[in-house]
């Protein structure tokens, strides 16, 4: 096995990262002409690192599925992104959230890493604005905030309700203007089936033309993935539909270690579940908690007549309102965290005081309205009110809304050291497709934060302090035979999609899936329950190699071929999440484990035998992935019980 | 709910296309219309058919990716929503509707439903953004917007590039994609230092790739799904003049 090192630099935390840019390698300008990276996704991680990498000098290789790199699902993030700014002068600092980060993740992040992020996150702001990113202002012209889950100021920056539209559309421009410059080539509707590794390190990916089918292999002297998370393998999810965890799963199987992939993130704030035709879940966003108050009925006699509708949520009277969260933590109230918040409107639920069809909860707007006006409340949530109008039916300015939890994020990911870079030489991870800086629980507006952090500001030192040491590599020309291998392989698992003829569609096979994942690696996890999944897992990853139909031929636009080589790889990553929810005996940040916890419900951590990153190995297929541990060290911050309550 | 629909079939970009009629049944009333062709096209699964391809991905109506020609309009009939947010309830039991894909010379047909929206993000590269590389700019709130600029700015922001605006426009214009991107930069002033080179490489490159002209129809703002306002062009023709004439 390869020994896990971090490359953490020595010195005080605070010095960390000044002492790294001051010490790394560098690449002279005549020397990036000659050297070849190649980047896969074009969200905000990935937009931001080619448009930074491609100002640098390198030649740059940007990939995406979609059919514009302004599509990436990075797009879809609606509140905000946090920075330590202190703008609002109310206390806030690079320790502060530091600290808010590491305490919102449950002790289970990197020091180093998280502090690095909240060192940067100031850069990024500024960046932005020189971008033209049209961020919410006070009439004053300066800059506005507003708070999110988990913090106690107000550092939360926003375009809106579309801050990561605005934020990935700033850095789409820029990596536009290094297309128009030539130092990056854009392949749009190309997905990543395979890596290639030549002499122990990345040299290249295999990937499919989704108009012609056609397989391509494309050298680079390194490969960097910014390729999201993986959570549309519970195929009900606020991801886009094409999002998957291909990429890091080929990586993964070629030798880059996965850490905690158990740690996903489930949002309280989503439009609930309406019918088994349904495709995906909207997110409404966090914003929403600072304003809108989340209740249920306190008598479950009322919770069944507004179930049936003989009562509507204007009928009870104030007593008769369970606002749970303000009476369970009276110091964060709505705006405790997302892990948090979502349990209590689980726990509510599951007692019997649901609204609509019995898994969602309100989220109220009628003190603010009452309070700040109607025109305020538009201004700050309108397009929201009206999505959430558009696809409920029902006007959230009259009504409470109904939300209910539901998979949003996925803190784990690809291991990486201090420098991005996985268990394999030359192959980088950035943004949400690594695990590096948000632990078991992220706070909200911290992934617009991380992925530009990665892109913007961290990878375009640390890929070249990698680079510098490969100036005498030629490029290497794509008929060698680890090429031929890895695109031979790939041919062979097409034909071996279609072969199959099966009766059951790739999505029927995804929803069966799906909705295990969900009922035993989701929300509340237990040992039975984890380990009936796994057999059922790897039943189903059977009767899918077994009865699985794909349509259509391999050389054309095939939809259905490219969802069926993700959904394999999605049951594959479910085995490796069951298994890691299954070692990992504690309740911490998104992983509550029922076994562990309080008489009151809440989670309970266990810090002297789980205070690790979990790193898994692949093996090979017919052998048990092997997990190592990275010991996790807390020297500048206090370890303590997560209290949202004083 | 029971539906008819009339779909445009076209292999790939040379073959020649035809509309297919398809019989949907039992759809409720609460289906998204692309849930309502996920429906369909299991159905078609089902029968070893080939089902009907077309661009979608975020489904909340913020990536831009799909975009369908219902019943003679781009994203169908409702305002301000794209095709992934329009619902079935809208319909009647009972109807027909046809589905065609963006009709734009150049936005050529890919397959089905499918459009090459590439042109889009060539005329962004020719020049819809800030000059500024990263690192080495100033303290965000050293630039002082005004509000209401700012607003402006954000509205006109708001784009999201589907093509609708095209597809609506006899003339297969893109003023109002260029003008959103135009508008949005010089509302702001980290945008007004080169706002003249942009707007003259911007508009030479929509013109080069073959979008048509603007003759003040209108049909792109009403159907657009982000309501980004005409008021945009009147802005883009501004610069415009600025840069050419002043």
């Amino acid at each position: 096995m390869i020994r896990l090192d971090a490359r953490i630099p020595e010195g005080p935390l605070a010095e960390k990262w000044t002492r790294f840019k001051a010490t790394q390698k560098l690449v002279s300008p005549a020397n990036k002409r000659k050297l070849d990276i190649i980047v896969v996704g074009t969200g905000l991680a990935g937009a931001s690192a080619a448009a930074s990498l491609g100002e640098q000098g390198f030649n740059v290789k940007v990939f995406c599925y979609q059919d514009s790199p302004r599509r990436a699902h990075s797009i879809a993030a609606q509140g905000g992104i946090n920075a330590a700014k202190n703008y609002p002068n109310d206390g806030d600092s690079v320790y502060r959230l530091f600290y808010d980060t590491i305490k919102g993740g449950d002790y289970r992040s990197r020091e180093a890493n998280v502090y690095r992020l909240a060192e940067v996150s100031g850069s990024i702001i500024d960046q932005c604005v020189a971008r033209g990113v049209p961020f919410a202002r006070e009439y004053s012209g300066v800059l506005k905030n507003r708070s999110f889950g988990g913090a106690q100021v107000s550092r939360t920056f926003y375009a809106r309700g579309q801050t990561g539209q605005q934020l990935l559309l700033g850095a789409y421009g820029a990596m536009m203007r290094q297309v128009n410059a030539g130092k990056i080539t854009f392949f749009p509707r190309t997905e990543m089936l395979d890596l290639v590794i030549i002499e122990g390190k990345a040299r290249g990916i295999i990937t499919r033309n989704l108009i012609t089918g056609a397989l391509e292999r494309h050298f680079g002297h390194a490969v960097v993935l910014a390729t999201g998370g993986y959570g549309r393998a519970y195929f009900l999810s606020t991801m886009a539909m094409g999002a998957n965890g291909s990429a890091i799963w080929q990586a993964y199987k070629k030798g880059a270690y996965f850490a905690n992939p158990s740690f996903v993130q489930i949002h309280p704030t989503c439009i609930p579940v309406h019918g088994d035709y349904q495709s995906k879940l909207t997110l409404m966003s966090e914003s929403l908690r600072n304003d809108g108050r989340i209740w249920v009925p306190k008598k479950s006699e009322d919770a069944e007549a507004l179930r049936n509708k003989t009562k509507l949520p204007a009928d009870l009277a104030e007593e008769d309102r369970d606002y749970y969260l303000e009476r369970k933590y009276p110091a964060f109230g709505n705006l405790v965290p997302r892990d948090v918040a979502s349990r209590a409107a689980k726990d509510r639920c599951d007692a019997g005081f649901g609204v609509g069809s019995g898994l969602a909860v309100y989220l109220d707007f009628e003190d603010a309205i009452k309070n700040l006006g109607k025109d305020v409340i538009r201004e700050r949530y309108g397009n929201l009110f009206q999505m959430y109008e558009k696809i409920v039916d029902e006007n959230p300015y009259k009504t409470p809304m109904m939300i209910y939890p539901a998979i949003h994020y996925c803190m784990g990911g690809l291991w990486v050291d201090y420098h991005l870079m996985t268990t394999i030489p030359g192959l980088f991870a950035i943004g949400e497709c690594n695990f590096s800086d948000h632990g078991a629980n992220r706070l909200g507006a911290s992934a617009l934060m991380q992925g530009l952090a990665d892109g913007y500001f961290i990878l375009p030192y640390t890929l070249q302090h990698y680079l510098a040491e490969e100036i005498l590599v030629p490029r290497m020309p794509v008929t060698l035979p680890e090429f031929e291998r890895a695109e031979n392989s790939v041919r062979d698992n097409i034909h071996k999609l279609f072969s199959i003829k099966g009766k059951q569609s790739v999505d029927a096979i995804h929803r069966k899936f799906g909705l295990k994942l969900w009922e035993m690696v989701g929300m509340a996890r237990n040992k039975s329950g984890l380990e009936s999944a796994l057999k059922e897992f790897s039943a189903l990853k059977e009767e899918f190699w077994k009865d699985v139909r794909v349509t259509g031929r391999y050389d054309e636009m095939n939809p259905e071929l490219e969802k069926a080589g993700r959904v394999a790889d999605f049951i594959e990553i479910g085995e490796l999440m069951a298994r890691d929810a299954l070692q990992r005996e504690e309740s911490c940040g998104g992983h509550f484990r029922e076994e562990h916890q309080s008489d009151e419900g809440e989670a309970m951590r266990n810090d002297d035998d789980f205070m690790f990153v979990a790193v898994w190995e692949y093996k090979a297929s017919d052998r048990e992935h092997e997990m190592h541990k990275e010991p996790l060290k807390y020297e500048d911050i206090k370890v303590a019980i997560r209290n949202y309550k004083i | 709910m029971d539906f008819t629909l009339k779909i445009w079939r076209q292999e790939n970009a040379r073959a020649k296309g035809r509309f297919v009629t398809y019989h949907v049944t039992g759809i409720s009333p609460e289906c998204s219309f692309l849930e309502m062709l996920d429906i369909l096209n299991q159905q078609l699964i089902d029968k070893f058919e080939k089902p009907v391809c077309y661009d979608h991905d975020c489904r909340e109506g913020i990536c831009g990716a799909c975009g369908l020609y219902i019943n003679g309009r781009p994203h169908g009939q409702d305002d301000g929503v794209t095709t992934c947010q329009l619902h079935m309830r809208r319909y009647r039991d009972g109807d027909t509707i046809t589905v065609e894909p963006w009709r734009a010379k150049p936005f050529p047909v890919i397959k089905d439903l499918v459009v090459d929206r590439s042109a889009f993000d060539k005329i962004i590269a020719s020049g819809g953004y800030i000059s500024v590389s990263t690192g080495g700019v100033p303290d965000a709130n050293t630039i002082l917007v005004p509000k209401e600029d700012a607003e402006l700015a954000m509205d006109a922001a708001a784009c999201i590039g589907c093509g609708a605006c095209v597809a609506a426009c006899k003339n297969a214009s893109a003023m109002l994609f260029v003008a959103s991107k135009v508008s949005q930069f010089a509302k702001l002033p980290q945008g007004r230092v080169e706002a003249k080179e942009r707007v003259k490489k911007m508009v030479a490159k929509m013109d080069e790739l073959g979008f048509g002209a603007c003759t003040n129809t209108g049909a792109c703002e009403v159907e657009c799904p982000k309501n980004i306002s005409l008021s945009h062009i009147a802005c883009l023709n501004r610069e415009y003049f600025k840069a050419k004439i002043l």
